[in-house]
């Protein structure tokens, strides 16, 4: 990398999870090194606690929820500094499992959101009927890509949930532990945690949240404002070193090796083979019990504008922000593709030409035109067949 | 003001307790991290929950308050948005604070500088404790490494404990540390 570093140690935040597996690798394969960098990586018992943190200084940076940066950035969240993120982490990687009861009482002749929503929908119908105490599932944060998709599935389908429905937060290694108890009926979750109360034999996964959104972000490295513009070359050296990771980690001859750093990190406590299945068997389109995790390929690490967008419209629609805020501004300034673009070129990683794109238009494989070549785009639609236009998104020009 | 506590350490738990009802506070309820937080939430009304930083359930609080249609719980907040230094302060000792009213700052500032404070103290005693133990630890492991090497080098004592010091000064190591690593090579052969 070309510029001093700032800054050479580092203290970096994980939640237990697969999709931590990009830092887990960095660190373990050499890639921090390579940049300079000494890092430490923390697991971190909740979302908030990252962001406090991250906040505090205590950690420099860490492994977000997409929606935090933004969240934090809008000063929802209760702290209100400002986060930028100028990397993702991954694409898709999380479940939506019901609880061994309610799955037997949904009888479902598919494992799809439209078959699953539309036995949900009927048997709350029941519920009401009967006086029964509104069911209860679990997302992991208000702001998480969870919490908004799962909502989006629910109220396409004709749920209401904040009438048909209770929403609860809970965090995820402790998801198993209350459906057991029967505390909750579902959960939306990241891997391998649906899969880890299969094993458990407490629930099962029936919607697959590839399923809902194609190639919908999950996870970004996110860190203050401050901070990046503080440390610009050490930030720099972070994204470069991680999209090195993503990059090794996603070639399919590298997943059981990635699988086998994140399980010995004891990162994640979850039984071992949850954590391979989650990154060994990627294909969710393909295979239902794949997750679809992505860490790569389609321009997985391109921080979209489009997709602050679509989460500023989910917060919006939920009433988490009101209508005077400023969506495309906000984006702009929390997602920065410009940096990551930077970045990129110095890697020869090619990098979509645009700071947006529409979400939800492409059902299948597509092509970006660059002027080396084409680059090859994932799905992007959603179950329900809604599109969001890149109109109104700010569109820098390369 | 009613005060609910979250933490796995028992002994902070005493100590905190003790220091908010000598404040004047009342503690409605005392948690373990991995606890049902909601439904106690919802049982006890706390004003203020005071909660380990590195608890998971914390998730679980910051969403109360969130989603406002059906359940009109009060906002609950980390401090306020105005107080980013106690925040900070905060964190730094090792508690987060969630207000579950909607009641003026300057109220909970006595309560959480109490916890601050006594977070600290307890942290103070427990590094000390683990030192304590330690020192202890790096006594009997430099005493084991030293009967192996008077074994293996029929060597005295003094000779091996120097040998055990040249060695640690070589690699930049505490002594019970290097006494530890011989033990293990030790171990391997």
């Amino acid at each position: 990398m070309s510029g001093k570093l700032e800054k050479t140690r580092l203290r970096l935040g994980i939640m237990p999870l697969v999709d931590a597996a990009p830092l887990i690798v960095a660190r373990d394969k050499g890639y921090f090194a390579a940049q300079g960098l000494d890092v430490d990586v923390r697991v971190e018992a909740s979302w908030a606690s990252i962001r406090d943190k991250v906040v505090a200084g205590l950690l420099v940076s860490a492994q977000m929820l997409a929606p935090m940066p933004i969240a934090a950035t809008l000063g929802i969240d209760g702290i209100g500094v400002p986060m930028v993120t100028a990397l993702s982490l991954n694409l898709n990687g999380n479940s939506i499992a019901v609880s061994e009861s309610l799955y037997r009482d949904l009888h479902l002749e598919r494992r799809d959101p439209v078959a699953a929503a539309r036995a949900l929908k009927a048997l709350l119908a029941r519920d009401r009927a009967t006086g029964r105490r509104p069911r209860v599932f679990a997302h992991v944060f208000p702001f998480s890509t969870h919490h908004y998709v799962l909502r989006y599935w629910l109220a396409a389908s004709g749920i209401d949930p904040d009438r048909d429905l209770r929403l609860e937060v809970i965090p995820p290694p402790l998801m198993v532990q209350h459906m057991g108890d029967g505390r909750i009926d579902g959960f939306c979750v990241g891997a391998p945690w649906g899969a880890a109360a299969e094993a458990a034999g407490v629930g099962y996964r029936v919607v697959n949240t590839y399923q809902i959104w194609n190639n919908g972000p999950e996870k970004v490295f996110g860190v203050t404002r401050s901070w990046a513009q503080a440390h610009p070359q050490t930030h720099r050296a972070v994204v470069a070193a991680l999209i090195d990771a993503c990059r090794w980690l996603d070639a399919p001859e590298h997943r059981a090796e990635g699988a086998q750093l994140v399980i010995d990190s004891g990162a994640v406590q979850a039984p071992p083979a949850t954590i391979r299945t989650a990154l060994e068997v990627p294909w969710a389109g393909d295979s239902f019990f794949g997750t679809g995790l992505l860490f790569h390929r389609h321009a997985a690490n391109f921080p979209w504008v489009s997709h602050a967008m679509w989460f500023i419209e989910q917060m919006r629609r939920w009433g988490q922000i009101g209508n005077e805020i400023d969506a495309v501004a906000v984006a702009a300034a929390v997602y920065l593709p410009q940096l990551y673009r930077e970045v990129a070129e110095r890697l020869d990683v090619a990098c979509p030409p645009d700071a947006c794109k529409s979400e939800g238009e492409h059902a299948g494989i597509w092509g970006l035109r660059l002027p080396q070549g084409l680059l090859t785009m994932g799905a992007d639609a959603f179950f329900d067949g809604a599109v969001y236009s890149a109109d109104g998104c700010l569109c820098e020009s390369s | 003001m009613r005060v609910m506590l979250v933490d796995d350490d028992h002994h902070r738990v005493v100590l905190l307790r003790q220091a908010l009802l000598d404040g004047g506070n009342q503690v409605v309820a005392q948690l373990a991290t991995s606890d049902d937080l909601l439904t106690a939430v919802t049982h006890h009304q706390p004003d203020i929950v005071l909660i380990d930083v590195d608890a998971p359930t914390r998730d679980t609080l910051e969403s109360l308050g969130q989603i406002s249609r059906d359940r009109p719980r009060p906002i609950v907040l980390f401090a306020t948005h105005s107080d980013a230094d106690t925040a900070r302060r905060a964190m730094r000792a090792g508690v987060s604070a969630y207000v579950v009213d909607g009641m003026a700052p300057s109220r909970l500032k006595a309560v959480i500088d109490v916890a601050i404070a006594r977070f600290n103290e307890h942290q103070a005693l427990r590094r000390e404790l683990e030192e304590t133990k330690m020192r202890l630890a790096d006594r009997r492991d430099v005493d084991r490494a030293k009967g192996m090497l008077m074994q293996r080098r029929q060597i005295s004592e003094t000779q091996a404990y120097e040998q055990l010091r040249k060695m640690a000064m070589d690699r930049n190591l505490k002594i019970g540390d290097a006494a530890r690593s011989l033990l293990a090579a030790a171990e391997l052969l």
